[in-house]
């Protein structure tokens, strides 16, 4: 057995019933309320996708999810911990099961891409001798097809490469969730479909459990088995492709004309 | 900025060290301004000699000339100037640095990889400012009185050891350590001041010129305001 799969055994939450539970989740800037009320929950192997206009909350939504923002009021459960009720470490362990992708990657550009995809294990991993560390590294970074770069620094890949690079390190602990921001905003046709097909791709091999945020119809078609559309910070539908694409409401149509 | 403080206090005492980060930290800060303070370290003490030499000619003690400007370099000069210069140089650096990981979402990243990005970035810099800021005056201080031996040779004549023995006549134990004592109060200032303009830099591109921009000029008023409150505390403690 791998060291891969063994840690994928050894942290495997069990938990019956949805791997994210989110009920009347509220938040708010200032005066400004963002999320009003907002209850959706997202099954083991289930990927769905977020649609909404751009400032409607979505990237507060996971935020919350991931304990970035601390909510209003409601509560959050993942993997069937609720997030207010964990300490620092506790938190950090629970997050270690959850792989964020940010809208901006957020690549650390004073590091390499190996130390970039180091840096999450330094912590959760960090039992891990040298020669299995640059195996994992190098394993996942081959899933991603860019092995060759593991010594190169973020500013000299492409965007695209950029966008890979962070989504092998959002995978590179082998999360039971994946959240992604916005995966194929400001990339060409071509490269988006390759994050998609990457992106179906983890969801057999590891039967990982995501929440997709994307504008990306193509993108949007080829990931997800449910789709919610956030609007006014609440639910306001939920359902399948085929589903949603034959609404007459004006407010799901805009999105799929 | 109170809360701020707190807050880098107790992460400096909480356990889960970065050391790593802390020494890659002092490698950065003190190494990229050692040449710009030893530089200007240089200057000073030549051209502070040069410029006192006629006046303590026409009083006739051009013999305390040693005397005096090491008096002016270590009291007040190198501390001072070494500690403004760190601040133009480290303080925007930090701003920015910090500021553009803000904005990116690195900062976030850290938190969500299980890493404290406080204790990771903010503790690691601050602590390395106290720290080096101290031993650059030292340094500048030291170049400094050779820039003045330098000076004193222009004209006079005089050997570096009868020049230096002078210097070390003049110095006592209260010139040295309340000097030193609050470069560490400097260098804490610069570190905190541009951590946190860059720790909490607002969205955009713009917060984060402008969080290098108001952490210089925060830090050289802070760094004025304190050596302010050091010569009234070493006054009260009859240390002057
Ligand atoms: N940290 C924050 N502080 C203040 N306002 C915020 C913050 N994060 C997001 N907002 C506001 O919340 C709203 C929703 O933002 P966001 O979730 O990023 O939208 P999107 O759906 O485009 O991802 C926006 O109006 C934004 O200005
Ligand atoms: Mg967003």
């Amino acid at each position: 057995m791998s060291i891969t799969e063994r840690y994928r055994l050894a942290q495997m939450v069990h938990t019956d019933g949805p791997v994210i539970k989110v009920s009347n989740l509220k938040k708010g800037f200032g005066t400004r309320v963002v999320l009003d009320d907002l209850s959706v929950e997202l099954s083991r192997g289930e990927s769905m996708v977020v649609l909404g206009r751009s400032g409607s909350g979505k990237s507060v939504f996971i935020k919350c999810i991931i304990g970035l923002l601390k909510p209003d009021a409601g509560s959050i459960h993942v993997l069937g911990q609720d997030l207010a009720a964990l300490d620092h470490d506790q938190t950090d362990q629970l997050r270690s099961h959850i792989g964020f992708l940010f809208q901006s990657n957020a690549l650390y550009d004073s590091m390499t891409i190996r130390e970039n995809l180091e840096f999450p294990m330094r912590r959760h991993r960090n039992t891990l001798v040298r020669e299995q560390l640059d195996e994992h590294i190098i394993k996942t970074l081959t899933n991603v097809g860019l092995a060759h770069t593991a010594d190169m620094m973020p500013a000299e890949l492409s965007g695209g490469m950029q966008k890979r690079i962070a989504l092998a390190r959002a995978l590179v602990l082998n999360p039971e969730i994946i959240l992604y921001d916005e995966p194929t905003s400001g990339l060409d046709p071509i490269t988006s479909k390759e994050i998609s097909s990457l992106m179906t791709g983890i969801q057999e091999q590891y039967n990982t459990s995501s929440i997709i945020i994307s504008h990306d119809m193509s993108c949007v078609k080829r990931t997800a088995d449910r789709i919610m559309v956030l609007l006014g910070g609440k639910c306001y539908a939920m359902g399948t492709w085929a589903e949603l694409a034959r609404s007459n409401d004006d407010n799901i149509k805009q999105f799929f004309e | 900025m109170t809360r701020f403080i707190g807050r880098y206090l107790r992460e400096l005492v909480n356990p889960r060290y970065e050391v790593r980060a802390f020494i890659h930290q002092c490698y950065t800060i003190g190494y990229s301004s050692l040449a710009l303070i030893g530089t200007t370290g240089f200057i000073m003490g030549l051209v502070l000699t040069m410029q006192l030499r006629p006046s303590l000619i026409a009083y006739g003690v051009v013999s305390q000339l040693p005397v005096m400007v090491s008096l002016a370099i270590v009291r007040e000069i190198g501390p001072v100037i070494s500690a403004l210069i760190f601040a133009g140089k480290i303080s925007s650096s930090i701003g920015a640095e910090l500021g553009s990981m803000r904005v990116t979402e690195q900062i976030d990243a850290m938190e969500v990889s299980g890493t404290n990005p406080f204790k990771f970035l903010v503790v690691s810099r601050v602590l390395a400012a106290t720290l080096m800021l101290p031993l650059l005056t030292i340094l500048s201080d030291a170049i400094a009185l050779y820039g003045s031996y330098l000076g004193v040779n222009i004209k006079g004549h005089t050997s570096l050891q009868l020049f230096f023995s002078d210097v070390f006549d003049a110095l006592h134990y209260g010139d040295v350590m309340p000097a030193l004592i609050k470069t560490f109060f400097f260098g804490a200032a610069v570190g905190l001041i541009g951590c946190y303009k860059g720790y909490n830099s607002s969205k955009g591109t713009a917060g984060v010129g402008l969080a290098a921009n108001s952490a210089v000029v925060a830090s050289s008023l802070a760094i004025f305001i304190i050596d302010l409150l050091a010569v009234q505390i070493t006054d009260l403690l009859g240390l002057n």
